[in-house]
């Protein structure tokens, strides 16, 4: 006797949340009843295989149901066909944009097309995330990218209204976006020690620094392309390499802010120049859009420095140091963004000692010179290295405090105008 | 020209996309009520249109307004080609009717296509004028309330209770006529779901004419059925009871005193325990009674609800003026009389009530029943109703009869129900005989000293397992014994009830559900032979059921069902029996014996011993169900003789003998003089097989309880969680090697399987209850066993038992602060929940507040978001609560039971009865047939939910699926399904915050939010 048709409907929609985390996680059925037989349940409940085969496919058929609504969020929670308390609701959403750490740095930066889409399986068999996963967060990826791509606003804000995401969630979604949109290069082997959250440390940096909605939040577009303006004015930097009084006067300002608060000083000092040049270089280049993308190459290749041995080992560092740089928490991602280059960038330009006091976003006050008009090379040495204050050189002011909100942090570098 | 409705179409939503260039849609709306059609202006492309149109005014006879739906038609505008339908929405404006219940329908409603389901929503605005008819020949009966609970709903009183109402209609199914042949699936459907629609108004409206008739206002526990005859027609028909009904005051309706029926059952007594002083002059006045009358509800003064538990003490403060036991006789006869007088003008002295006002239930005879094989194309005139009338009446009179034979006036608890196969139908009827008291079914004139002496004397509790037949003279075999509680009258020793247990009845332990499943095979047949052979093996199939319940009983340590439901249903090749009744231990019934096993070669020694065994099996298991349901009846002394048995009568295999006393079961020796045991004489293969089924039935896993009733005996701490569910299983029988062993042994399986997926299911609502358990089972195709199960999921608090000694304002008081404390804990939340436009702030906000409180390192907490919300959950479902307040998507609850639990229902808002049918040819990329019904019965449920809120409601009460008819021909690809559901809308309030509302005023503003969450379950 074979049950043909076998299904349960309750007035509120039942959703068990293992079962849930196996479907996102692109199990089948079989393979989900065998994990679940092997997490105990059957000796915990007294039920048998078959109930617990009824029960899955019960839930992988609702779940196939809800599916087409997670899609837009908005629709889930105006629906009228499956009652579910709102904090479930908040539940099955967060949890199905939730992503891979190992996923997203495969796919970070590349063009969210149907070529990419084909490599899935290649990612699949890489990552050791199911096929089935892979497709849902990519599609995922691109399903906002879509949503938002052209959208006034700002980006987070965007993806958090239309994805109903949380918080956290939507600036990870934000900094996927970023990055896909400018094509960034992440994939090359000398950048995979850097974690997503470092990336998306960078990306939102960026966002809040080098795009056009820095400077006017009502364009388009606003969020998601760099200051093709912004980039131009940084060929001027050169000036900073070129012209030994300002060389000078650009060292001793730098030095000024950041002494005593970054611990290898020495190091940078002695070696302002190499690194400054190194950084200038690549400023400078970035009006090409083949230089955008391979900014984190670049910035990891071709920006020497006292740290230059640093790179990408972690371990080396003062052991003291190395929790603070592991992203331990969403909060504490910011720790290590960039490990090597940024320390190189935040030696050479920005004022680490900025972050945590410079004022958020709309109050933004006027950086040391700045001035009115486009920010001038000396006056503009926040905008060059996204995380200057988070490097190793000044796990300090990171580490440590895990309770303030990213959005006070994430502003290393006060704008040259408001 | 009595009535003028009025229709405003405000917005759309969420629509498919018809235009696939533009993927957007052109839509407008037809709204239509009888031969009157209004359209809106086409709203050009958008997904969500808004029309926000004038109002459409239909100026219609108050007899169109019961029978007619309102249609509304959305549809895709096209210039070149025909208007492409979207879907409809079909509103029954009845609710709208009387003066007391909705006043106006508004809200979003689902846009329903019979092929694709639901495509969007629309919002609708409805209202009706009605203007005072008082023609005296009119045909519509307006003003008549409908409700589908099988009790006086909760806040009404009942005047009179008038008695049986029915009416049933016919017409042709649209599917089975010629124009079926050219038209498409979707306009067949929709033919057949408006006729179903205008014939139920139809029913409802003649029944309410009916009503009218016998001075009424009301019909309680209306049942409609639909029967898909085929060919010979489609016939609705209707039963219930005519009541008058009286509305409570609405500030008697807002005293504390106002509970869920389980509360109330156990605090009357207690509340005047403490002071028995009010009742001192209590059976000495009876003039005191003339004031009292009962209602379901108690919320009037003080002054009566201590009257009420005059009747409730009498046997505890001593018997008053004269034992029953002598006056028993003469008061019997009297009231009898009485009682005949008023019911014997009625053709059925029937009510479809299950539940009663206190006092009303006298007597129970037991369970009568009669059922009766028709030929549906023998049907002389098959559009008139005249022949379904006549079979329909000869299975009354036959109930009626039987229910005389048991000395019995009256049947309560009364339903019927049929069952269809090709041109075959079984009309079935049910009920349970009884003796009612008079007073309730008459005009209060009858009240005189003599009822209410009767009433004094008859000690509450036991009354109605008292026989109400003559012991010398009895119907059927039985053993007597003199009541366990009372004493002085004469009880059976087990009994058998469709209704309800009666809120005064006192029972030991807990209940249990307790189901007889049976199977026999037929040879498959035509027309005559096929009906002569069914109506050969129905009285094997009743015995056998009864059987089956009865020895199952026993296992269980029980001497009572209540809520028997025996459906018997007829296949091509076979016919299937499926019992549920709740099993509870009546403390005024004796100890059931044991069950002994009788082998019938004493002299073989194996097998001696192999019996003793299965002995041993049999004693170790009633101890243990002992145990689980907590059955520990006191030890009483022996004292009573039963009334002898001329001899332990042998039924078939079955004997039955004296049972007096109960020592422990365990205890049982084998001994064959024994005299408590019910004894099963083992003498071929098929008693083992049947012995062996009584032990593969496994008790639910622990913290599990069901039932069929609307409570179950023995839990009264009821907490507010509830989940109602539908679970729809259809399995296929391997074709070989047929017999009616291994026929059982599935359906067996195919039911206790259902039942263990519901307890895995719901283990996240551990300790629970489900109640109103409701199997169905239906035979497709030949080889298709589908069985549906409708049932509602109710936590309760294990430890918090009803502490007896605490009055209920101490009770009330204490919670309330309880309440508070918890209101106040968070209030900073509850202010900007209802502030937050944010839907989801809420829950964040909770979680980051739960951990920040739980102490993880700040450093580590974020990280822990995605991974907290599993850890958190608890927080989550209590203090997120508040969140719902602000989902733009009201909660409505529905329960298969007549009441919430921990809140009060403070409007009836009128009944739903919605039909629908859907229908795929692409069955299997709608997931086949499980993905296709479960979409379906999502589908429904959202639908009721929607038509509650739009008339102002939260809850669904009495809420029950009549018939979920599912065909598929997987070849084609294709599948239908017709599904019939009805219930009450109602408003109701947390008793919670109806305390609140009264003790805590300061923070009366926060109510609406943490009301909108507690429902969220």
């Amino acid at each position: 006797m074979t049950n043909e048709l076998d299904i349960f409907v309750g007035n509120t929609t039942l959703i068990d949340e293992d079962v849930y985390r196996l479907w996102l996680d692109g199990y089948s059925v079989s393979d989900a009843v065998g994990l679940r037989v092997r997490s105990g349940i059957l000796e915990q409940t007294g039920a048998t295989a078959g109930v617990l085969q009824s029960d899955t496919m019960d839930h992988y058929r609702t779940f196939h149901m809800l599916e087409r609504l997670l899609h837009t969020p908005p629709k889930l929670l105006h629906q009228l066909v499956f009652q579910i308390p709102p904090s479930r609701q908040a539940l099955l959403i967060e949890r199905y944009y939730a992503f891979d750490e190992a996923f997203v740095r495969e796919v970070l930066g590349k063009k969210l097309s149907k070529g990419t889409k084909k490599d899935l399986d290649d990612i699949s068999t890489k990552t050791g995330v199911t096929l089935k996963s892979c497709r849902r967060q990519f599609d995922n990826f691109k399903r906002v990218f879509k949503v938002v791509e052209e959208m006034r606003g700002s980006l987070a804000g965007n993806i958090q209204q239309h994805f109903l995401l949380s918080d956290r969630l939507a600036r990870d979604y934000a900094a996927v976006v970023f990055f896909a949109n400018n094509r960034f290069e992440t994939g090359k082997k000398k950048l995979q020690y850097l974690t997503f959250g470092d990336l998306a440390f960078c990306a939102e940096l960026m966002i809040q620094n080098w795009t056009p909605g820095a400077v006017d939040s009502q364009v388009d577009d606003m969020d998601v392309d760099l200051d093709k303006e912004f980039l131009q004015d940084l060929k001027e930097l050169k000036v900073l390499v070129a012209d030994k009084d300002l060389l000078d006067l650009h060292k001793s300002l730098v030095c000024t802010a950041l002494r005593g608060k970054l611990s290898v000083f020495p190091e940078m000092e002695a070696n302002f120049k190499n690194l400054s040049r190194g950084l200038v270089n690549i400023a400078s280049k970035l009006t090409h859009t083949k230089d955008v993308r391979d900014l984190f190459v670049d910035l990891v290749e071709k920006a020497p420095g006292p740290l230059g041995s640093l790179h990408g080992h972690a371990a080396q560092l003062p052991p003291a140091h190395v929790p603070r740089l592991r992203p331990r928490s969403p909060d504490a991602r910011p720790a290590c963004p960039l490990l090597g280059p940024a320390a190189k960038g935040g030696g050479g330009r920005g004022i680490p000692g900025q972050p945590r006091s410079s004022p958020p976003r709309s109050a933004r006050s006027p950086g040391p010179g700045a001035r009115t008009s486009r920010p001038q090379p000396p006056s503009a040495p926040g905008r060059l290295p996204p995380g200057p204050g988070s490097g190793p050189s000044c796990p300090v002011e990171w580490g440590g405090g895990g309770t303030g909100s990213r959005a006070g942090q994430g502003n290393p570098a006060p704008r040259g105008r408001s | 020209m009595p009535g003028k409705l009025k229709v405003k179409i405000v917005a759309g939503r969420h629509l498919p996309v018809m235009d696939r260039a533009s993927d957007l849609t052109d839509a407008f709306v037809e709204v239509k009520f009888g031969n009157m059609t209004f359209k809106t202006d086409v709203y050009h492309k958008s997904l969500n249109p808004q029309w926000n149109s004038e109002w459409f005014k239909f100026e219609v006879d108050d007899e169109d307004l019961q029978d007619e739906p309102l249609q509304i038609t959305v549809l895709d505008h096209d210039t070149y080609s025909a208007n492409d339908a979207i879907g409809k929405v079909y509103i029954d404006i009845d609710p709208l009717l009387y003066s007391e219940a909705a006043t106006v329908i508004s809200g979003w409603f689902p846009i329903y296509d019979t092929i694709h389901g639901i495509r969007g929503e629309i919002n609708v605005v409805v209202k009706v004028d009605l203007f005072n008819d008082l023609n005296r020949f009119r045909q519509s009966s307006c003003g008549v309330k409908f409700f589908c609970t099988t009790s006086i709903p909760k806040c009404y009183r009942a005047v009179i209770i008038h008695g049986f109402v029915e009416e049933l209609v016919v017409n042709e199914d649209p599917e089975y006529q010629w124009i079926d042949r050219i038209r498409t699936p979707r306009a067949s459907n929709e033919a057949r779901q408006r006729l179903i629609s205008l014939m139920s108004g139809e029913l409802q409206r003649k029944i309410g004419l009916k009503v009218l008739e016998m001075r009424g206002n009301a019909v309680v526990g209306y049942l409609q059925c639909f029967d898909l005859e085929g060919e010979s027609g489609l016939v609705v028909r209707a039963i219930g009871t005519a009541c008058t009904l009286d509305k409570l005051s609405s500030t008697a309706a807002f005293l504390p005193a106002c509970n869920s029926p389980s509360k109330e059952m156990k605090e009357i007594p207690f509340n005047e325990d403490p002071n028995p002083n009010t009742h001192s002059s209590g059976p000495s006045t009876p003039l005191k009674n003339q004031t009292y009358s009962f209602s379901p509800s108690k919320s009037y003064s003080r002054q009566s609800s201590s009257s009420d538990t005059d009747l409730s003490l009498t046997p505890k403060t001593g018997m008053g003026s004269g034992s029953a036991g002598k006056e028993g006789g003469p008061f019997k006869a009297l009231l009898r009389q009485q009682t005949q007088s008023a019911l014997e003008q009625r053709e059925f002295p029937f009510f479809t009530l299950t539940a009663f006002p206190p006092g009303f239930l006298v007597h129970v005879g037991g369970v009568v029943s009669a059922r009766s094989v028709k030929l549906l194309d023998r049907i002389h005139n098959p559009d008139e109703p005249e022949t379904r009338d006549a079979w329909w009446a000869e299975i009354r009179q036959e109930i009626k009869s039987h229910a005389k034979a048991l000395g019995c006036h009256a049947v309560v608890g009364y339903s019927e129900s049929t069952s269809i196969c090709e041109e075959v139908c079984i009309l079935s009827a049910s009920g349970t005989a009884a003796v009612l008291n008079p007073r309730f079914l008459q005009d209060g004139t009858v009240e005189g000293c003599l009822e209410q002496r009767q009433e004094e004397n008859l000690p509450a509790g036991c009354g109605f397992c008292h026989i109400p037949y003559d012991e010398l003279n009895m119907p059927f075999p039985a053993h007597l014994t003199y009541c366990y509680s009372c004493r002085k009258q004469k009880v059976p020793d087990v009994l058998f009830t469709t209704i309800d247990l009666p809120t005064d009845a006192t029972v030991i332990g807990k209940g249990c559900l307790i189901q007889a499943r049976l199977c026999r095979l037929k040879k498959k047949a035509q027309a005559e032979a096929n009906a002569t052979a069914i109506s050969n093996l129905l009285p094997f199939m009743e015995y056998e059921v009864h059987t089956q319940l009865m020895n199952k009983l026993k296992l269980k340590g029980m001497n009572a069902l209540f809520g028997l439901r025996i459906q018997i249903t007829v296949g091509e090749n076979m016919l299937m029996g499926l019992a549920s009744a709740t099993g509870v231990y009546l403390t005024a019934l004796p100890t059931p014996g044991g069950i002994q096993i009788a082998g019938k070669t004493p002299n073989d020694g194996s097998y001696e011993q192999h019996i003793s065994h299965m002995q041993k099996k049999i004693n170790d298991t009633i101890a243990k169900n002992k145990e689980l349901y907590e059955i520990n009846p006191p030890e009483i002394p022996e004292e009573i003789i039963g009334s002898p048995i001329p001899e332990p009568r042998q039924r078939s295999r079955l004997l039955r003998s004296q049972s007096e006393s109960s020592d422990e079961v365990i205890e049982l020796d084998l001994s064959h003089g024994k005299k408590d045991a019910f004894v099963l004489e083992i003498d071929d293969t098929d008693a083992m097989e049947d012995v062996h089924s009584l032990l593969t039935d496994v008790p639910p896993p622990s913290g599990f309880y069901s039932c069929n009733t609307e409570i179950m005996p023995g839990i009264n701490n009821w907490t507010s969680e509830i989940q109602m569910f539908t679970s729809v299983r259809v399995s296929r029988l391997s074709n070989i090697n047929l017999t009616n062993q291994t026929l059982n042994k599935n359906f067996n399986d195919l039911c206790e399987n259902l039942l263990k997926s519901l307890y895995f299911k719901l283990r996240s609502m551990i300790p629970c209850c489900l109640c109103h358990v409701n199997f169905t089972v239906s035979l497709p195709e030949d080889e298709l066993i589908q069985v549906t199960v409708t049932a509602v999921a109710i936590t309760f608090d294990k430890h918090q038992a009803v502490q007896t000694t605490k009055t209920h304002v101490e009770k009330s008081l204490q919670r309330a602060s309880t309440d508070n404390e918890e209101l106040l804990q968070f209030p900073l939340e509850l202010c900007t929940d209802s502030l937050g436009p944010h839907p989801f702030s809420p829950a964040k906000e909770h979680l980051e507040s739960a951990s920040s409180n739980s102490g993880i390192p700040a450093a580590q907490r974020a990280v822990s978001v995605e991974k907290a919300s599993p850890l958190t959950e608890g927080h989550f479902r209590q203090r997120s609560a508040p969140a719902c307040a602000n989902s733009t998507v009201g909660v409505v609850k529905m329960t298969p039971l007549s009441f919430i639990p921990g809140a009060k229902i403070t409007k009836y808002l009128g009944i739903i009865n919605m039909f629908f049918i859907r229908e795929t040819t692409s069955l299997r990329e709608e997931g086949g047939v499980s993905g296709f019904l479960h979409a379906f019965i999502a589908e429904v449920f959202a639908m009721v939910r929607a038509h509650v809120a739009a008339l102002g409601g939260n809850a669904v009460v009495s809420y029950i699926m009549k018939q979920c008819v599912f065909m598929e021909n997987p070849n084609k690809n294709q599948a239908q399904c017709l599904i019939n559901v009805s219930g009450d809308a109602v408003i109701f309030v947390r008793e919670s915050e109806l305390e609140i509302m009264s003790t805590q005023q300061p923070i009366a503003s926060c109510q609406p939010a943490c009301g909108g969450g507690e429902i969220a379950t």
